[in-house]
């Protein structure tokens, strides 16, 4: 049973192909399916669910359901840089909040759709894996490790001056980043052009572009 | 003797050492090769018995004894538990990002000694990196002929597949993470069964953290009882443990346990920022009961030392505070995450969480009352019975009894403090 989702790119209906192939069991492809889905929808609508529910031959409650469970499934639209600023423990211990507040005050309410060139959106999130480094920040969940409340100022005007197409972690943590968890290693190339985690098999600058 | 086994190949070649070459080059693959020619699955599994390796993700249940329960029928399955999110811990994104190739033959030395041709790795959806990186050494190692059909000649076959999660840290829970890897929400099974025998789509299926199955290459090279000869004769092996808050050198270490406290903190953690003075660290993540200065700078860093002492290691999350931390708000930090995380299915857990973070909250707003402090472990022995530690388990999984870690934790060490700011609480509310 290959359900075509026709107005999908041939892109996306490869990508969701080989998703159904992974798993033993359609169902499985649920969490995958919804990143793609988000590519084609921008965020988890009622079609996206739709969608998916048809894929996989189960009902669109179904998948809400499911959905309605994992924070990272937006079921609204968010800005096209979705910064998540860490308020967990070892982050709050050394200054997360202002780091957050810094942010907020930036971006009203939370949300900024007015800037010409970049809408930004923040949260505040629960650990990052990053403590070591705290206090942390994601941009479309690519991480910056070290971040004073100066740099997180800096950091959004840096979103709304360049509007970066590809959020790249190493650039970042070079610019607005201090101390790491650990050593990265070599910098990377690929990075996220949308807020949605860039993965390859499911939205990767790699595949996207 | 050997004092690193997880971090040698990251921390001497930096630049690469998430690439197939630098992992082929520096002896990667060949405990694979040894596991498929010249042991049986067997062996293996004895191997890693005699090892006494305790897993890295929380439990420290011993592999081997849990491998060995894995139910004869067929097909089974391994699933990697990559979704790290008890705030406190980052080994697990290290060892992932850093040394993929570790994580990954470790997952194919385990599935021929478990008879799994699929495993599954469970990386949390805010470890994009990760995810790229592990995905990379999976392609590299099918193109090598490490992944695939009939794997280095010997007829064993084996497919990886990554899974995304979404941001739900009750999924880093075994059987929460089934439900999730099998298209549902996160909310963790009732056990027994226990995945051994009935986990992934009802089949045997074994579930094993990163760090675990990063050890295995080592032990399959090196013997069982070189590892077990490593630390302490219970707390066997090295450990990745990463310490964070208030101190000078937070981050990573690969130790072998034994060390005191104090060496710990003061020595590895490079002390307390500003020298200022310590007034509490948690010794195993957020869940765990907290240790103070007074009482546990001499206990040692093992597994059962600090169990001794009413905690636990865990997942290996040092989390250190000096004197200048208000632990209330500290603990309202933890419990608005396990209020938060919870999944809603244990009224104990659901209810009980929410009521502690109200509480703590309002004492911290300036609006706490005299009978709060008995009010909060009221609120606590419904959700953990007794307040023992480790809890006796009233609800589904130990999310619920975690978030009580940290109210009976000030309130047996801290509790002057909480009553003055609950009687300073005209001054506050002025
Ligand atoms: C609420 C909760 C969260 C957990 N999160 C993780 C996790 O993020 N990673 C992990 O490896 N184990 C986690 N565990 C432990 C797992 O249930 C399981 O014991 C472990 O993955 C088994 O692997 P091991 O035997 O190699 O340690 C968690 C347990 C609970 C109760
Ligand atoms: S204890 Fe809490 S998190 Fe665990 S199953 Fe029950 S409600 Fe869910
Ligand atoms: S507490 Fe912020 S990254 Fe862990």
């Amino acid at each position: 049973m290959t359900t075509v989702i026709a107005h999908w790119s041939h892109d996306n209906r490869k990508r969701a192909e080989s998703i159904l192939a992974s798993y033993p069991e359609r169902r499985s492809a649920i969490m995958p399916l919804l990143y793609v889905a988000s590519l084609e929808h921008d965020y988890v609508t009622s079609d996206a669910m739709r969608d998916v529910a048809a894929l996989i031959g189960i009902t669109p409650v179904q998948v809400q359901s499911v959905a309605s469970f994992y924070t990272m499934f937006k079921r609204s639209r968010v800005g096209d840089y979705l910064v998540s600023v860490c308020t967990s423990i070892s982050c709050y211990l050394v200054g997360a909040d202002d780091v957050l507040s810094a942010v907020e005050n930036l971006v009203e309410g939370g949300r900024d759709d007015a800037g010409e060139d970049a809408s930004i959106s923040v949260e505040h999130v629960e650990c990052l894996g990053a403590c070591g480094g705290a206090p942390a920040v994601q941009v479309n969940y690519e991480l910056i490790e070290g971040v004073t409340p100066e740099k997180a100022e800096a950091l959004i005007g840096w979103l709304r001056a360049t509007s970066p197409e590809v959020v790249l972690a190493d650039e970042m943590q070079q610019l607005f980043g201090g101390r790491r968890s650990f050593d990265w290693g070599p910098s990377e190339a690929e990075g996220a052009t949308r807020p949605l985690p860039a993965f390859g098999p499911y939205g990767s600058a790699r595949e996207c572009r | 003797m050997t004092d690193k086994i997880l971090t040698v190949r990251m921390d001497a070649y930096p630049s690469d050492s998430h690439k197939l070459h630098r992992y082929v080059g520096t002896g990667g693959y060949e405990a694979l090769r040894k596991a498929l020619t010249e042991m049986s699955r067997d062996e293996i599994v004895e191997e890693v018995k005699v090892s006494n390796m305790r897993g890295r993700g929380g439990a420290g249940f011993p592999t081997g004894v849990k491998w060995g329960f894995l139910a004869p029928s067929e097909p089974r399955y391994l699933v990697i538990n990559c979704d790290e999110s008890e705030p406190g811990t980052f080994n697990d994104r290290q060892l992932t990002e850093r040394d993929p190739h570790q994580l990954l033959e470790g997952i194919v030395i385990s599935s021929y000694a478990l008879g799994v041709n699929h495993a599954f790795v469970y990386i949390r959806g805010e470890y994009p990196k990760a995810a790229r990186r592990m995905q990379s050494a999976v392609e590299e190692a099918y193109e090598a002929g490490y992944l695939g059909e009939d794997i280095l000649g010997s007829g064993f076959s084996l497919d990886v597949t990554l899974h995304l999660g979404g941001g739900a840290y009750i999924c880093g829970e075994e059987t929460a993470l089934l439900n999730s890897l099998e298209g549902r929400r996160g909310e963790p099974r009732l056990k027994p069964p226990f995945p051994a025998i009935e986990g992934l789509y009802g089949k045997p299926t074994i579930v094993n953290n990163v760090e675990s199955i990063s050890n295995i290459p080592w032990i399959t090279v090196n013997g069982g009882a070189a590892y077990a000869a490593i630390g302490p004769e219970r707390s066997a092996g090295t450990k990745m443990l990463s310490i964070s808050g208030h101190v000078k050198e937070p981050g990573n270490y690969e130790i072998v346990m034994g060390m005191t406290w104090r060496e710990l903190i003061y020595e590895i953690g490079g002390g307390i920022r500003d020298d200022r003075a310590l007034k509490a660290w948690i010794p195993g993540g957020a869940s765990a009961p907290w240790f103070v200065p007074d009482e546990h700078l001499d206990t040692l860093v093992t597994i059962e030392d600090v169990a001794a002492n009413g905690s636990m290691i865990g997942a290996g999350a040092v989390v250190v505070m000096d004197e200048t931390t208000n632990v209330v708000a500290a603990a309202h930090r933890i419990v608005r995450f396990f209020a938060h995380e919870s999944c809603g299915q244990c009224t104990p857990c659901r209810e009980g969480t929410f009521w502690l973070e109200a509480v703590l909250k309002r004492i911290l707003n300036g609006g706490g009352r005299p009978e709060d402090i008995d009010l909060l472990l009221s609120i606590s022995d419904n959700i953990s019975p007794g307040l023992v530690w480790p809890p006796a388990m009233t609800t589904i999984c130990p999310l619920g009894p975690s978030a009580v870690s940290p109210v009976t934790s000030i309130t047996r060490w801290f509790r002057p403090e909480i009553e003055a700011m609950i009687s300073m609480r005209e001054v506050a509310v002025v």
